[in-house]
């Protein structure tokens, strides 16, 4: 299996693989546990495998999952000032903008709900049968793609940096009180950050292709 | 840290064009210049995007035409019991820093002034640089767009922030806060603006150089 001689261009293309952000065509070659293999030209990293990133991931986006709907559902935030209160849930905040803004509360509560939720049904969806070496769901290919296509839109860890930030403008005018959901959210973002880092994409997709038999 | 490159040998690197094929830019898999779709994720096959760039400008302008309202209407309406407050974004900041938080202040300013007029420019050289084919800097017009693609999301703070305060803060007659116009064309500007860095590319940064160097790498 040593090509280390032959030209690019001769090689099946089943040995090589290109960078999807500047286009270099390098031979393929599978890192060890652990190690990243990245494009020596634009550094971006093309296969990142871990021992386990599978269970991993699972384990983490089932925890995701729960914390999604505890948050959704729990108070999140309450405030008190002379004698009135108000307690409102992560959803009351995605749909703050009324009247003619309802489009804009519909896209918060997606960008903060919706798609990290979505994408964690599919990620369990696809990842759950690779992993326990069965053949891929029906549909996992686009199921994957859309998992994918929607990560830049997923935007969970944004809208914590703006709790921070909100509670800080309120913090003068009255008393603010964190309810379970709060907790929730915070923990959610750390998982949500760890699912990211754990995947690779390439193993994802080379297990899709080349199922294992049982 | 491996690199796919064979270590030793500094051959030059061939991108999928010269080498006759496409690429899937989701799965990173080759195929035979031509295939229309990826035979293993499903993807568009495109080598490389020609309309990309009438794309970016597209979303580009837009965006830039949503930033204009997004920084003159108010972003919050803060009602108290004797008087009725509108603040612009910056207009915001400023107050926070009156206050004494000079932090968030700082936050919001970066993240809804510095970020997205920071984008417009990075957006504008990169698409510029293609356009008149730069042979230089690839690798730090590379990490730019790196940049670009992964903070755009972060501008959408601010409206988070007005999201939370505006149904937090619903006191009956003590105080009340509520979006402002500017919170929709803020929204869209950013919208607009991750939708022009998407649009673009990349691997059109590293083509001028090929280009230049000529096919002296194979028969």
């Amino acid at each position: 299996m040593d090509h280390a001689a032959t030209p690019l261009a001769d090689l099946p293309l089943d040995e090589l693989i290109v960078c999807p952000q500047c286009d270099a065509t390098y031979r393929l070659r599978r890192p060890k546990h652990g190690e990243r293999a990245t494009c020596s030209r634009c550094h971006t990293a093309l296969i990142t495998p871990r021992r386990n990133a599978g269970l991993q991931i699972i384990a983490v986006a089932l925890a995701v999952l729960v914390l999604i709907l505890g948050a959704t559902v729990f108070p999140f935030l309450r405030i008190d000032a002379a004698g009135t209160s108000n307690a409102v849930s992560i959803l009351d905040a995605a749909l703050a903008f009324g009247g003619p803004m309802i489009l804009l509360s519909l896209a918060t509560a997606a960008l903060i709900v919706f798609i990290p939720l979505l994408r964690v049904m599919l990620t369990l969806y696809v990842l759950i049968p690779v992993v326990l070496d069965r053949p891929p769901a029906r549909h996992a290919i686009p199921a994957f793609r859309l998992s994918e296509g929607l990560r830049p839109w997923s935007m969970a860890e944004v809208f914590a940096i703006g709790c921070a930030v909100a509670l800080v403008k309120v913090a003068d005018l009255a008393d603010v009180e964190f309810g379970p959901a709060f907790y929730m959210f915070g923990a959610l973002v750390v998982l949500v950050i760890a699912q990211d880092r754990f995947l690779c994409k390439w193993s994802v997709w080379q297990s899709l292709e080349h199922p294992k038999k049982s | 840290m491996v690199s796919m490159a064979v270590s030793g040998t500094p051959e030059k690197i061939l991108s999928a064009r010269e080498l006759g094929l496409v690429a899937c830019t989701r799965c990173a898999k080759p195929w035979p210049m031509g295939t229309e779709t990826c035979g293993r994720c499903g993807h568009n096959l495109i080598s490389r995007d020609e309309l990309s760039l009438q794309r970016v400008w597209a979303y580009w302008t837009v965006g830039l035409m949503c930033y204009i309202p997004a920084n003159v209407y108010p972003m919050l309406l803060t009602r108290t019991l004797f008087q009725v407050d509108e603040s612009t974004i910056i207009g915001g900041a400023i107050e926070l820093a009156q206050y004494g938080n000079w932090g968030i202040a700082f936050i919001i300013l970066f993240a809804s002034v510095a970020i997205p007029l920071g984008k417009f420019f990075a957006v504008a050289y990169l698409a510029l640089s293609v356009q008149l084919g730069w042979v230089t800097s690839q690798r730090r017009r590379h990490y730019l767009y790196e940049v670009v693609e992964y903070i755009g999301r972060w501008s959408m703070i601010d409206i988070f922030v007005v999201a939370i305060l505006s149904s937090l803060v619903q006191l009956k007659t003590l105080a009340s806060i509520n979006p402002g116009t500017a919170s929709i064309f803020f929204a869209l500007s950013v919208i607009f603006t991750m939708l022009a860095a998407q649009a673009f590319d990349s691997r059109m940064i590293w083509d001028a150089q090929a280009k230049d160097e000529g096919p002296n790498h194979h028969d």
